[in-house]
């Protein structure tokens, strides 16, 4: 619509007359159009994700989730690694990486929260309308959101997972603990970083279905420890195989299958807790997005 | 320009927006006038695209919302919900808002500096005044150099600085050949701003018509006169052909006559006149009456509601609407 013009500040755009019919490739309009200098851009997935990084970056509650992420895998990982080099132990042929798991454990709880905020708390504030005004393709924004979230919560616990490896075999070495494969290593560092970075989109795409961050954060919470606490209390022998499951596809046991130290013997192993995972995230993404689509914002 | 057809929009059994028709046209300020309550909002929210319409047709330059490739290059709006999240600054809520639509950085200084917020740029949202964040909206708005603008409620919470700011800037942006909505709860406000008006009420489209016809149309004038010798004076004016109406507190009203004529008919029978004044009634007043109207029609009532009973009615409705 608008015609190839040089650039010009608004003050300099203010001056200029309203030209009936400026716009050249409209015909011959019947009222007075204004014609914008600044150059007009079709708007793609790339302008989206650009927008939902300066909203993640500049806010503090990513620093907040993100450095509590940071400081509990790392912090929880160097007292481990620490106190038991201390004890000086005989590790009986385990790998070291394993210890990783307890802080990234608890380190899934901030990345459940950042992941809830990203979509709910634009519904507390508001903002989500000024989002939907500046980007009308619903889908587009809840996919930039996802990736953006998806590739920062990603780095930072793959960052975190390879720190606490590091330092925990070289904390441990000589102690009887194995030489981690590369298989291990690759578990245990990007296999789990991938995981929980799904399970915080997961959390993404409940806080988007949810819209309320408190309720979202809550869901989430539950889904983790829930199966756990409810499986503990099932006495009942009858009930044996449901407590199994529970167990089995308890959030935190899949977690400790990428340390091949599952609570059980059965049930998920190998890679299978990340696919299991992309199902879902994927699921609730589906959801989030016919949600979307459907309801007013 | 903003076409709309047929606009519905229901909320269960509560219809919101009952079938609105009406253009919005560009080169000059349309006010959208009605009581808290008359669908203004739910109206400028499905003209964006975040509601949908449970029946009817809104085209922005001819285009659904949902089609339009940058949206903030072809229409920019003040939301009444300021839609800022609370711990970001200014410049980096307006940097989002840019890169979304693909408009260049300087332009996030270039508004900042077009509505005064250059020296709290940095700071976060939340420390903002209303007037403020008023501002932080209008310079969103802006920011595309959009053809079409739409404000929700500008003047809400500005100080009279602020208010002459805010008319001055509606009207040059309307000059420039650019499509100016404006809504509005006060008919004194329209006035001054408005070259059209569209009034709605209870989600009905009551007027659509220039500001001049508006004026012309509602603004009833008529001389009051108030006498000890009434018989005399109702005879005096009847055998010129002038006829008066009972007025509050025992005074007469007269249309159409001037009021020297009145005075002249009054010396030459004698009578005596106690005041002699010519009268507006204001546009406020006239607004007030066509949306009163609106809500007895709904009612279904014989007795029209008291005030108090409407003004209440209209608040909870908006307030279910959110």
């Amino acid at each position: 619509m608008s015609t190839p013009q040089p650039p010009m500040p608004q003050s300099a755009a203010a001056e200029w007359p309203a030209a009936p019919g400026a716009a050249p490739s409209a015909p011959a309009p019947a009222y007075p159009t204004y014609t914008s200098p600044i150059p007009v851009v079709r708007t793609h997935l790339g302008h989206a994700l650009a927008s939902e990084w300066t909203k993640i970056r500049s806010v503090r509650s990513t620093m907040w989730t993100l450095g509590v992420l940071v400081a509990l895998v790392v912090g929880i990982g160097l007292l481990t690694g620490l106190v038991i080099a201390n004890a000086d132990p005989d590790l009986g042929g385990e790998s070291p990486l394993s210890l990783g798991f307890f802080g990234l454990l608890l380190g899934s709880m901030c990345l459940i929260t950042l992941g809830v905020l990203t979509t709910a708390s634009e519904y507390g504030t508001g903002m989500i309308r000024t989002t939907m005004v500046a980007c009308p393709s619903r889908g587009r924004v809840l996919a930039a959101k996802a990736l953006v979230f998806f590739l920062v919560a990603f780095v930072v616990t793959l960052v975190c997972a390879s720190v606490v490896g590091l330092l925990h075999v070289s904390l441990l070495e000589g102690y009887n603990a194995s030489e981690p494969t590369g298989g291990e290593w690759l578990k245990g560092t990007v296999g789990v970083s991938l995981y929980l970075a799904l399970l915080g989109t997961l959390s993404l795409a409940v806080g988007s279905i949810v819209r309320h961050s408190a309720g979202a954060i809550t869901i989430m919470i539950a889904l983790v420890l829930a199966p756990l606490v409810i499986a503990l209390f099932m006495f009942s022998p009858s009930l044996s195989d449901v407590q199994q499951a529970l167990f089995e596809y308890s959030i935190p046991n899949q977690m400790s299958i990428f340390y091949a130290n599952s609570l059980s013997e059965s049930g998920p192993s190998g890679w299978d807790p990340l696919w299991i995972m992309l199902v879902a995230a994927g699921a609730a993404l589906g959801a989030a997005f016919a949600l979307l689509r459907k309801r007013d914002v | 320009m903003i076409e709309l057809e047929g606009l519905t929009k229901r909320y269960g059994e509560k219809v919101a927006v009952d079938n609105l028709t009406f253009t919005v046209r560009p080169g000059i300020v349309t006010g959208f006038l009605g009581p808290n309550g008359a669908g203004k909002s739910t109206t400028m929210r499905m003209i964006l695209g975040l509601d949908h319409p449970t029946a009817g047709d809104v085209r922005v330059d001819g285009t659904h919302y949902d089609r339009l490739k940058d949206p903030l290059t072809d229409i920019g709006a003040l939301l009444e919900a300021k839609g800022v999240h609370p711990g970001r600054s200014a410049y980096n809520h307006l940097l989002w808002l840019a890169q979304s639509n693909g408009i260049p950085e300087r332009r996030v200084r270039e508004v900042l500096d077009e509505v005064g917020l250059t020296a709290v740029a940095r700071k976060k949202a939340k420390g903002f005044s209303l007037g403020m964040g008023q501002r932080l909206g209008i310079a969103a708005a802006l920011l595309g150099d959009p053809r079409i603008l739409m404000f929700d409620e500008p003047v809400n919470g500005l100080d009279p600085e602020g208010i002459h700011w805010i008319r001055t800037l509606m009207k040059s942006l309307a000059e420039q050949g650019r499509t100016v909505f404006v809504s509005s709860h006060l008919m004194s406000e329209m006035a001054l701003t408005a070259d059209h008006l569209v009034v709605i009420g209870q989600g009905r489209l009551l007027a659509d018509t220039s500001m001049a016809e508006f004026i012309r149309r509602n603004s009833r004038s008529y001389v009051r006169v108030r006498t000890p010798q009434r018989e005399a004076l109702l005879d005096a004016l009847h055998r010129a052909g002038v006829t008066a109406v009972d007025g509050a507190d025992g005074t007469l009203e007269v249309d159409g006559t001037p009021a020297e004529a009145i005075g002249e008919l009054a010396a030459r029978d004698g009578v005596v006149l106690h005041e002699l004044s010519p009268q507006q009634a204001s546009l406020e007043e006239a607004f007030m009456q066509l949306t009163a109207e609106s809500v007895e029609y709904h009612a279904h009532t014989g007795a029209p509601l008291p005030p108090q009973q409407q003004q209440q009615q209209q608040w909870g409705e908006s307030w279910r609407k959110g």
